[in-house]
Parts: structure tokens; C-alpha cells; sequence
């Protein structure tokens, strides 16, 4: 029996780049700022791409959602190992609950027996685009995974869960839906010649209406803002200066 | 409207996280609203649970009681669908735990509604200018300003690992379903003083409850140090970085926190390195805190990391790089060598009273 896995990706602003907020306060200032795939979605596939190699899947699948820009990040996937890429043609902004129906189409479309994905993206801070797929699709869902064992035979897999106070194990029936933590794995580099061979892998695309899914929004952005910045504070010079100011000044012990 | 809070409890009381999210439940800009409250699982300690729950706030009208073993752990799964059973609310609130990051979004997609996540504050929105000039980062400070349109609200929501705010309306069709960042929804200390106003206690019909939830098994959960102060609540907080260098030393961090009556926090580089556990772990990805002390030892101060901590009252950096960003946000900086300034600190502090 072989099994196919799905990887989401997402194409965001890279975690070292500064954000800044843009002046009519619309959102931040994406334009000529380093873009990069998702840390969380790279964990993602890197973990699917171990699978496969330990022989458990056959076919690793990446989809990426978002304007033609994001077919770049989709062939960074593909050059870190993907087999191919789905490309959601989509040009506005989408919230969760629209990129969840239509990655629950595209699963309906594919059958994999494993849909991986971030905990969160960088960008929005959501982490809610797993759960809600898992909830579309009636799988079970193994979120914050920092471990996944499958057992091919028994169609399960066994995630370790990073949680509040701690580590939790569940085990989920495939098909099941499974979201990455920082610690799952490190993921790898693109090489050159994978890179390469990269530009000559399938992409397919869609548009949502293809797909049938209506995009909704039931929520409204009224602004986006810089926090507020924390006034400037002041250098000690010995660790009896700074007990005293914790005394004395701030009040804290 | 009416507002639902899910709960967790552990012990017979209700968990400290889901207080907070009573917290925000009180703060939405809507004086009628009434709030019930939902508690799942089986035993004595639910029921001693559903009392606390009955008598901890004075805006809390009936608690739900769903009694079985499909609760008992936090599973997803059944949760979820407990939550979508729970129907004709005009909001759904938990807190933006690992709980509550779990189980919402995927009731959320059930009722196919968008939640909010991670929510930091709501006001109406006559008020909310106000609001944005006055107040720091998060919005703990409830506004009750009448409102004309019915959930005409603005909330709040920390994108950019915090280094921006996002002001969201929800315009969608009931449940609006949050999840709550608990240190920005303080619960009130006199919150135990409204005996005369208990609520009314009421068990959830479960017999329809679909009984196909076999998909995912509890197996296990690793056991938490229980002497140390829980992070997210604590007063005072002392996080190590990475140039503790090693598990061994880590301890000079522990032996601070226990001089100081402190809970122990880390970065993802410490946690990385096997120093201590996930779950110390503070930042964009990890814990939130916001105690009145947080100190920062050998902490560099990358932005996931700040993400974690930059509303804490008074931060304090020990660094011996001069340059590290863990400065730009410290009230109190000390450049010099970590275990010489420990040692020191463990000499010359007082003890806790």
C-alpha cells in the first residue's frame, strides 16, 4: 500500500526581516522585503519528506494558496524534495476558515493519508488553519507535533504534542491531520542541482472557483498598528545598582 | 447576548487561563449579556469544579456540566463537537492555551464561523482611539461605553510576533468564537465574593452526542514539576538563554528563582539545547507572560522572543554583549557575565518573604 502525504505551504515576510507598519495603517510593508516559506510549513515538509525516504509514503505533495508570487515559494518546496505542487491562484487575502475548505477540496481531490502543516504561520500568528481542515474533513488531529512514529500496519500514527505544561501523546487513525512545532526536525537545504531539478517538477493550478469554494469573509480588518514601544531604560553599572533600583525605584522586590 | 466560557479544571476549580477568559467574557461591551459556563469530564472533581465555577464571578448565570469519560482528557475531537452541540450563543471564549489553540478553531470551522485567536483586547469602538493613545500593548482595562449597533466591537490581536496590533471587527453570524491571551485578561483578586450570587448548575444532554469519536486516543501526558510558581502566572519570572551553555548550569537560573519565589522561563535556543524542557520555553511560539519582574539572563533578545515578554511591568537584561536587542526593551540593564552577576545576585538579594 503506498501513501501519499500533502504538505501546506505558505509564502511569508522572512522571521528576520524588521516589519515595519505601512502609513495608511492597512497592514505592513511587503514591498522589496525578503520573502520566505513559513519556518513552521519547512518543518512541515521536511518532516514529510523523512517519511517517504523511511519508505512509509510514496508521494510527497506541497500546495501552496496566493497570488502568482507564491509559485516561487512552492518550487523551493519542490527543491527541497517535494514530488509536485498545486498552486491556488488567489490574489486578495483569505482567512483560515477560507484556506481550510479549500485545502479540505484539494485533500478530497488527492486522498492523502497524512495532510501536514504548520502550527502557525509568522505572519498572522492564526494557528488555526490545521484544526479547522481536521474539523472539515472529520479527521483526527495531532497539532504542535515535536514527534511523529507511524505504524504502517495499524494505519495510526503516534504524535507527541508539545502542551502547556508539557508533553502529551495521542494516537490518530489515518487519514489524520497533523501540525508541525519547532522541534519536530531540522529542516534541510535546497542544493543546487535540486534546485534545478526543481524547474522541471508539475504544477498544478486552480483557482477557488475551480475548486467550488466560496470565499467568505466574516471578519474586517479596521487597522493595523505599531505597538507601542517601551520607553528607553538605563544601563547599571554593578549588580548593587541594580538591586537597589529594583527596591527602591521599580518597587518589584 | 449571551456568552459561552469553555472551561478546563483540574483539582475541582476551574484552571487560572479559563478565569481569564471569564475576565473577557465580563469585558464585551454588552451590559445585558449573560455568561454561562461549560465544564467537561467525569468524577467528583468535575462537580467540585461546576461549584467553583458557579461561584467565582457575580456575571456568571448557569454552568453547563457534560459528564463523560470522552472528556476527560483534552482530545480535541470530542471537545470540539461538545462545543458545536453547545448551540445559540452570541460568543464562545476560551483561552488561547494549548487547550483552547487546539479546540477552537476546529469547533470554529464546525459552526463555519472564523474565530479570532489570541486576542489581547476588545472595546467598543467609540472608545478605542482612546484606548490605542492610552494604553500599552495589551487592553486589560474593560470599557463599557453604550453601544448603538449591537456587536459593534473592535478586538484586538497581536500579529508579527507582537510588532503589530491588529484591530479586527467580526461582522460574520453568531457563535464570534475567541480565544484569549490570559495575561492581558487579569482576573479580578475579589473574584470569590459573590456566594449570594450563585449560579445555576445544569448537565449537558449528551445522548445525541455522536459516539463515531473513536479517531484519536489519549496515550499519555509527561508529569510537570509542581513546586515551581507556573509560568504563566507568575510574579516574578527569571528566564536563562543560551550562553547558560549547558543543562548543569541552568541550575544557577533555578537557584535564583527559588531565592526569589520566581518561576524559571527559557529560550527556544535553551529548550533547543536540551537545557530544560519545552514548556519553560517564552516567546512567540511558546508561553506568554506578563509577570511584574521579568530578568533576562544571557538572552539576546530575538523578536520571537520578545514576543513572549514585552509587556512585562519591569524587565531586567544581564548580557555581556553590550550590543544584544535584549537591551532596546530592558528597564534595567547590567552588561557583564552572567555567572559572576548570579552568584552575586544570590549573595545580595533578600530572601522572599
Amino acid at each position: 500500500m503506498t501513501m501519499k502525504i500533502m504538505v501546506a505551504i505558505k509564502r511569508v515576510v522572512d522571521y528576520a526581516v524588521k516589519i515595519r507598519v505601512n502609513p495608511d495603517k492597512t497592514g505592513v510593508v511587503t514591498q522589496n522585503v525578503k520573502m520566505s516559506m513559513n519556518p513552521f510549513c519547512e518543518i512541515a515538509l521536511e518532516e514529510a519528506l523523512r517519511i517517504r525516504e523511511s519508505g512509509s509514503a510514496s508521494e510527497v505533495v506541497a500546495v501552496t494558496i496566493g497570488p502568482s508570487h507564491s509559485v516561487d515559494t512552492l518550487r523551493t518546496g519542490l527543491a527541497m524534495g517535494a514530488d509536485r505542487g498545486i498552486h491556488v491562484d488567489y490574489s486578495a487575502s483569505l482567512y483560515p476558515l477560507s484556506v481550510a475548505k479549500i485545502l479540505t477540496k484539494l485533500v478530497q481531490i488527492e486522498n492523502p493519508g497524512l495532510l501536514i502543516l504548520g502550527k502557525q504561520a509568522i505572519d498572522d500568528d492564526c494557528n488555526q488553519t490545521g484544526q479547522m481542515i481536521a474539523g472539515l474533513l472529520n479527521w483526527p488531529q495531532g497539532t504542535f507535533a515535536s514527534k511523529v512514529v507511524l505504524d504502517k500496519e495499524k494505519q495510526v500514527a503516534t504524535v507527541d504534542r508539545e502542551v502547556a505544561d508539557g508533553i502529551e501523546t495521542v494516537c490518530l487513525n489515518l487519514p489524520a491531520v497533523i501540525t508541525t512545532d519547532l522541534r519536530l526536525n531540522q529542516p534541510r537545504y535546497a542544493t543546487l542541482p535540486n534546485i534545478m531539478k526543481a524547474k522541471s517538477k508539475p504544477i498544478k493550478k486552480f483557482t477557488p472557483e475551480e475548486l467550488n469554494v466560496e470565499i467568505k469573509s466574516d471578519l474586517e480588518i479596521v487597522q493595523v498598528t505599531e505597538p507601542p514601544k517601551r520607553k528607553a531604560g538605563v544601563v547599571v553599572s554593578s549588580v548593587d545598582e541594580l538591586i537597589d533600583k529594583l527596591k527602591h525605584e521599580a518597587n518589584v522586590i | 447576548g449571551s456568552t459561552l466560557v469553555v472551561a478546563e479544571h483540574e483539582g475541582g476549580v476551574i484552571k487560572p487561563p479559563s478565569l481569564s477568559a471569564l475576565a473577557a467574557a465580563t469585558c464585551l461591551p454588552d451590559r445585558d449579556s449573560s455568561v454561562s459556563v461549560l465544564v467537561a469530564g467525569s468524577g467528583p472533581s468535575l462537580h467540585q469544579a461546576a461549584s467553583h465555577a458557579a461561584s467565582c464571578h457575580s456575571s456568571i448565570s448557569n454552568v453547563l456540566v457534560a459528564e463523560s469519560d470522552k472528556f476527560k482528557n483534552p482530545l480535541a475531537e470530542p471537545w470540539a463537537k461538545l462545543v458545536h452541540l453547545s448551540g445559540g450563543y452570541s460568543h464562545i471564549i476560551a483561552a488561547a492555551n494549548s487547550f483552547g489553540k487546539n479546540v477552537m478553531p476546529r469547533a470554529a470551522a464546525l459552526l463555519d464561523v472564523s474565530p479570532v485567536t489570541d486576542v489581547t483586547g476588545i472595546s467598543d469602538s467609540n472608545t478605542f482611539v482612546r484606548f490605542l493613545n492610552k494604553y500599552s500593548y495589551s487592553f486589560s482595562i474593560c470599557s463599557f461605553a453604550k453601544v448603538d449597533i449591537y456587536n459593534d466591537y473592535l478586538i484586538f490581536k497581536p500579529i508579527y510576533a507582537g510588532n503589530a496590533l491588529c484591530t479586527v471587527r467580526y461582522t460574520g453570524a453568531n457563535p464570534c468564537i475567541l480565544t484569549i491571551r490570559s495575561t492581558s485578561f487579569p482576573v479580578p483578586q475579589n473574584s470569590a465574593d459573590s456566594k449570594s450570587n450563585e449560579a445555576s448548575i445544569s448537565q449537558v444532554d449528551l445522548s445525541t452526542f455522536d459516539e463515531g469519536l473513536d479517531k484519536s486516543r489519549y496515550i499519555s501526558q509527561t508529569s510537570q514539576d509542581g513546586e515551581r510558581p507556573d509560568l504563566g502566572n507568575a510574579r516574578i519570572v527569571i528566564t536563562g538563554g543560551r550562553a547558560l551553555k549547558s543543562a548543569e548550569n541552568f541550575k544557577l537560573i533555578e537557584d535564583l528563582a527559588k531565592k526569589l519565589g520566581a518561576a524559571v522561563g527559557a529560550t527556544r535556543a535553551a529548550v533547543d539545547a536540551g537545557f530544560v524542557p519545552n514548556d519553560l520555553q517564552v516567546g512567540q511560539t511558546g508561553k506568554i507572560v506578563a509577570p511584574e519582574l521579568y530578568m533576562a539572563f544571557g538572552v539576546s533578545g530575538a523578536i520571537q522572543h520578545l514576543a513572549g515578554m514585552r509587556d512585562s511591568k519591569v524587565i531586567v537584561a544581564v548580557n555581556n554583549d553590550a550590543d544584544a536587542p535584549i537591551f532596546q526593551v530592558a528597564d534595567y540593564g547590567l552588561v557583564g557575565d552572567l555567572f559572576e552577576v548570579i552568584p552575586e545576585l544570590l549573595e545580595k538579594l533578600p530572601e522572599k518573604k
